[in-house]
């Protein structure tokens, strides 16, 4: 019983090591500004056309859109806007709480996404709304910032 | 001194050995039955279980009972007349169960005798039970039932099953399984790369229901037990979940989102008339029929955070029945219709299963372990099992509806989820 507790013990361990290597490896990728510039440099041109985040977050049992969200979901109904492109809303929640409500959180969320995007012009028809509930999360710790990357909806 | 014991008895958990697997008994009662039960006696080619250990291990895992297994008897007697009961009451047995086992080509024949060792008279005339070798489980679980309720006069659950989903992770893929009460004997009943949920067994125990987003999408399916065949139930746009029979097995009601808002739905099974129950802005999931099948218990948010409410069928008439805590929900209603189960979270702490007294509104918490969830109660309404959480891994408790004792059950291979408890067959 010791030496199998041990033995998980030590498995979680090396598991434990992995990861935070591979988020700190997959975090200096993402944080390492481009080449800041110390000296003040006078009418830097507009960043280049960025790409407009697939995501949309929530906070925790809410189904409305928070600022960041609409700001997001904006830059999509300019794309998206007369054009038949299908577009797929995918709702979920985080871990906590009856797996059958999380589903029905996660369509509220998609549906919320959804109406939003028709109320900016997006045609009803290409938006289809499905939700996962908690069946499918990003990040699988139990702490806050997993649960907050897993209240989202993607736009797919 | 009493507390310091009840201490003792909540946190040092014991374990009991059976078959190679452990449940861990959490928190046990403060007295239970002290009961011996020897090694069923057998001359012959190996056995493929060991019934004393399966029937010590049943006995175990209802709370009601300490087994005192073979190594701490003194004697061990074949017969009544060989029944020193000085020898038992040294041990502070309250009962000896003694038995034993024959074959003829292929069949096991055994039988046992229970005495009190208090009253030193015989209670259970001795009984045989048969089987072939892979039913040696049903055998020992079939004694354990008969055992159980001559104590205590409560219908035993030893031979009812569970399905349940099992979820593996990179590649993702789902299991329904099926198995005995314990989890032993796991069978793969569906398989899917996309998630399962919500399994509940048909009123007759011949079939189950489920969501399964095998088509990419939610969808409820009816499948035979027997035959395994599989019946598509909805496919309707969006939300398509928490299939619940009616007492009567002729209806599912469900959730469906079809006319935009999560709402409650019923379909009559033979000619799949859709009745819509409930309508309002706000989530309404997790529906769960009365006893008497009058009514439907179902979760929403239509006062802000998620609560269950009840709805009378014949009028429309709908009802709070939650208010203790900030979270109440996925409702089931214990067989005698006297308690609600649920999930339940009070503002600031974690979720945990909890039962309400439907007539004085009481709630007593019956699990503390922290992502408690989809409770299911015995058949005969004395225990519950539910989902939890150890150490990251998805794994199955099981805890009295008196909330005196609470007991886990192995882990499997993958996380495993959505426990349902059969009828009695």
């Amino acid at each position: 019983m010791i030496t199998k507790a041990i033995k998980q013990g030590l498995t979680f361990a090396v598991v434990m090591a992995f990861l935070v290597g591979c988020s700190s490896a997959s975090d200096k990728k993402t944080t390492t500004p481009p080449a800041p510039t110390p000296a003040p440099v006078v009418e830097a041109p507009a960043p280049v056309v960025k790409e407009v985040a697939n995501v949309v977050y929530f906070d925790f049992d809410k189904y409305d859109l928070t600022p960041e969200a609409r700001a997001i979901l904006l830059a999509h109904a300019e794309k998206l806007k007369g054009s038949s492109v299908a577009v797929r809303l995918e709702g979920h929640a985080d871990e906590r709480g009856s797996r059958e409500y999380n589903m029905a959180l996660g369509e509220k969320r998609a549906k919320a996404a959804r109406d939003f995007l028709v109320l900016q012009g997006v045609k009803a028809a290409s938006l289809e709304v499905v939700s996962y509930g908690e069946e499918r999360p990003v990040a699988t710790g139990q702490e806050e910032t997993s649960y907050s990357q897993n209240r989202r909806v993607e736009i797919k | 001194m009493k507390h310091y014991l009840l201490l003792i008895t909540m946190f040092v958990a014991s374990y009991v050995s059976a078959q190679g697997a452990n449940i861990v008994i959490d928190k046990g009662v403060d007295n239970p039955t002290r009961i011996a039960v020897d090694n069923f006696y057998y001359v012959g080619p190996k056995m493929s279980e060991d019934i004393g250990a399966i029937i010590r291990n049943d006995l175990n895992f209802s709370g009601l009972f300490e087994s005192i297994p073979p190594e701490r008897l003194i004697t061990h007697p074949r017969t009544e007349s060989e029944i020193r009961y000085h020898d038992f009451k040294t041990i502070k047995a309250e009962y000896l169960l003694i038995g034993g086992v024959t074959e003829q080509a292929g069949r096991y024949s055994a039988s046992y005798e229970l005495f009190d060792v208090v009253q030193q008279k015989r209670v259970l005339i001795k009984t045989t039970v048969e089987g072939t070798d892979a039913q040696l489980r049903d055998v020992a679980h079939k004694i354990s039932d008969k055992v159980f309720e001559t104590i205590t006069n409560i219908r035993g659950i030893f031979s009812t099953k569970i399905i349940y989903v099992e979820a593996f992770q990179r590649p993702a893929r789902s299991r329904l399984m099926l198995s005995d009460f314990d989890g032993a004997r796991p069978r793969q009943l569906f398989e899917s790369k996309q998630p399962i949920l919500s399994p509940v067994w048909s009123p007759d125990g011949t079939r189950v229901a489920y969501v399964s987003f095998e088509s990419s999408r939610p969808a409820i399916y009816v499948q035979s037990l027997s035959t395994g065949r599989k019946e598509q139930i909805t496919n309707f746009k969006g939300l398509n979940g928490a299939p619940a029979w009616s007492p009567d097995g002729q209806k599912l009601a469900m959730v469906l989102s079809k006319d935009d808002n999560p709402e409650i739905y019923t379909v009559d099974l033979a000619s799949r008339t859709f009745t819509r129950i409930t309508n309002m802005y706000a989530i309404d999931t997790e529906p769960s029929w009365t006893i008497d099948g009058t009514g439907i218990f179902f979760t929403s948010d239509r006062g802000v955070r998620p609560q269950i409410y009840k709805v009378t069928l014949a009028t429309g008439i709908t009802e709070r029945v939650t208010f203790d805590g900030d979270y109440n929900a996925r409702g089931r209603v214990s067989p005698d219709g006297k308690s609600l189960v649920m999930v339940n979270k009070r503002p600031g702490g974690t979720y945990q299963i909890a039962a309400q007294d439907l007539k004085s509104g009481n709630m007593r918490i019956l699990t503390e372990t922290n992502y408690d969830e989809s409770p299911t109660i015995a058949p005969n309404g004395a225990m519950l099992m539910y989902a939890t959480n150890v150490g990251g891994k998805g794994i199955l408790g099981a805890a009295s509806l008196d909330a005196k004792y609470k007991v886990r059950l192995p882990g499997k291979q993958g996380d495993v989820r959505e426990p349902a408890w059969s009828p009695f067959f």
